[in-house]
């Protein structure tokens, strides 16, 4: 239990620019226990989700690297399931196929049918969502998608499961029964899991640790919190202890302090940020407007 | 009351609106086009007489229909005749060998519509065929699609007529017919034209459908680690159908102008060989014949239009986007 599953190594990472290489991270270090709930968190453009997206094995780190259970990591596989911050299924196939898809490509020889429809059902009744398995993604709402995007990577049994600012896109209300059901998986299967975020809430109330990062370029931890309130934490109670606000003031005063953007730095910053750098970062902004987020895509296509 | 009047009325006025604007203002637009017709063609005299309005037209469309009908009638007194007789040789000495002969009649504007109509599926289809596994390779890999794109460019913009005499050589240095074989090389020179011209926006638009697969699916794909063939079947193909259509409709209209034109240009049979030969003969009659032949065409290239769009409906994964 206290081995360490995943670790990473001195992870650097460099993207190509029209002005050159940008060094994105810089010697990334990390060790993560299996079944720790870990939270990365800092400001946009730091370059959280590319270090999910190296663990992923979608970006190749340019330095250092990553090790699963002894064995390094190069390509993506199903053993490190991802849930993409905007759901990413299919539209053309309904819940249950979508789930079905990944099922039949992991599970091929090795479940048989009626086994498969069985695991199928089992995961997305993990996610509350066994009332809407032949719906279309396009006749649910955005919460309910992005449970059927858990229960497709829960559904791949994965080593490590990797959530990139799953609940970023929706509601309050909606991100709180997410958190729950999340909490809930994670007390039941024991998942080593990841999670980006930049809600620190979130972060707090989930972790068992929080891994802050300091703002790129270069960007690296800055510091790694542990969050010692015992599970079952439920929202409300465990929203007044003190630990939990401890906590709470422990992350924000690294963002805000430390590695807070000065407000004339703020919008220069900004500006060199999202044109030249952050398209290859992670395009993800408080805001969830859909087409920004496709015009991010277009750009990171162009870089 | 007086609440739910305003309502009635007002859901009336709506409703009137939309009866106008999807059945009232298109009959309108046509009709004036032809009072329009009806009224400047006279005043166009030409050495075949004047210019034919809407009603000459349409009597000369009757006359066609009539000269269907009896070639038909004339088709089936040939074979009655052709039984009877070969009946009666039977009858005289059961060991003769008897002869059976096609009909060897005229082909009428409608026989010419059916030539013109399957050549242009044959050619669209198998363009298709062919077009869509280059255009989804091409969109998969920039390197074929590096090697690809300068052919492409450089034959898009080539007329297919020009293709026409090189197709007609090669067709018949290569096809050898006899009585009974399955093309008539007419056929085979225009199908493969129209081949030619309903390759290329059916291999751009697919390989740019392919090439714009959502990150997030390709992602998704990465991490199930799909196989080649399953991601192009599971997640390429389905995210390409939109433009693979937008290909395919723009090839059948370009197919449809240019197999008439090519028809026209190499005597093969069918509608523009029809339009060719009344313009030849100038009769009288020929301006109204060939008005018919251009209002069919327009009519048969707008229901061609309407298939693809039905069957782009049918594949279409997303309802909701309205397809026109």
């Amino acid at each position: 239990m206290e081995k360490v599953h995943l670790e990473l190594t001195g992870v650097n990472m460099d993207f190509p620019t029209p002005s050159g290489s940008f060094r994105a991270l810089e010697n990334v270090n990390l060790k993560i226990k299996k079944g720790e709930f870990v939270s990365i968190i800092g400001h946009s453009g730091c370059g959280k989700s590319t270090v999910l997206n190296i663990i992923a094995g979608l970006y190749q780190a340019t330095a250092g690297g990553v090790v699963l259970n002894g064995k390094e990591v190069t390509v993506p596989g199903p053993e490190r399931a991802m849930v993409f911050q905007n759901h990413s299924l299919l539209p053309w196939l309904t819940a249950y196929e979508n789930v079905e898809l990944a099922v039949k490509t992991i599970f091929k020889g090795t479940k048989s049918k009626a086994e498969m429809r069985e695991w199928i059902e089992h995961n997305m009744q993990l996610v509350h969502m066994e009332h809407a398995l032949h719906k279309r993604p396009d006749e649910i709402s955005g919460g309910m998608k992005q449970r059927v995007g858990i229960a497709r990577a829960l559904a791949m049994e994965p080593e490590v499961l990797l959530l990139d600012e799953p609940f970023g896109a929706l509601d309050a209300l909606t991100r709180a029964h997410l958190q729950d059901s999340v909490m809930e998986i994670q007390a039941d299967l024991g998942n080593t899991m990841m999670m980006v975020t930049h809600d620190v809430d979130e972060a707090v109330l989930l972790s068992d640790r929080i891994v802050m990062m300091t703002n790129g370029p270069s960007a690296t931890v800055g510091e790694i919190l542990d969050v010692n309130i015992p599970f079952p934490r439920e929202r409300i109670a465990t929203s007044e202890s003190k630990q939990y606000n401890h906590c709470r003031h422990e992350v924000l005063r690294f963002l805000y302090e430390r590695h807070g953007k000065k407000a004339e730095e703020l919008t220069e910053d900004e500006t060199i940020d999202e044109t030249a750098v952050n398209s290859s970062l992670d395009d993800s902004e408080e805001n969830p407007v859909v087409d920004f987020k496709e015009s991010q895509q277009i750009k990171k296509k162009v870089a | 009351m007086s609440s739910q009047a305003i309502e009635l009325r007002t859901f009336s006025k709506s409703d009137l609106k939309g009866f106008f604007v999807s059945f009232a203002t298109p009959i309108l637009g046509v009709l004036i086009f032809l009072m329009l017709w009806s009224f400047l063609a006279p005043k166009v005299v030409t050495s075949l007489g004047a210019v034919p309005g809407p009603k000459q037209v349409y009597s000369q469309f009757e006359a066609l229909l009539v000269e269907h009908k009896d070639e038909r009638q004339k088709q089936v007194a040939f074979y009655e005749r052709q039984e009877t007789r070969n009946a009666k040789k039977l009858a005289k000495d059961p060991e003769a060998t008897i002869k059976v002969r096609q009909y060897a009649g005229n082909p009428t504007f409608f026989d010419q519509i059916i030539t013109s109509v399957v050549t242009v599926m044959a050619g669209f289809l198998l363009a298709s065929l062919i077009a869509i596994p280059i255009g989804i390779v091409a969109g998969l890999s920039k390197t074929v699609y590096a090697a690809l794109n300068p052919l492409v460019q450089i034959f898009k913009p080539v007329s297919p007529l020009a293709w026409l005499p090189i197709v007609t050589m090669i067709v018949s240095a290569t096809y050898v017919t006899s009585d009974d074989a399955w093309f008539d090389k007419s056929f085979l020179n225009s199908a493969i034209t129209v081949l030619l011209c309903c390759l290329w926006p059916t291999i751009i638009s697919t390989a740019v459908g392919v090439t714009n697969v959502s990150k997030d699916l390709q992602n998704v794909s990465h991490v199930l680690r799909l196989s080649w063939w399953t991601h192009v079947r599971k997640i390429v193909l389905p995210s390409a159908i939109p433009m693979i259509f937008t290909g395919l409709r723009l090839s059948l209209g370009i197919a449809w102008m240019v197999l008439i034109a090519a028809e026209m240009l190499s005597q093969n049979p069918g509608l523009g060989k029809f339009v060719w030969d009344e313009f030849q003969n100038g009769s009288s009659n020929s301006l109204g014949r060939i008005m018919v032949a251009v209002v069919v065409i327009g009519l048969i290239g707008f229901l061609l239009d309407r298939i693809m769009l039905y069957l782009q409906k049918k594949v279409s994964w997303d309802k909701s986007v309205a397809l026109r």
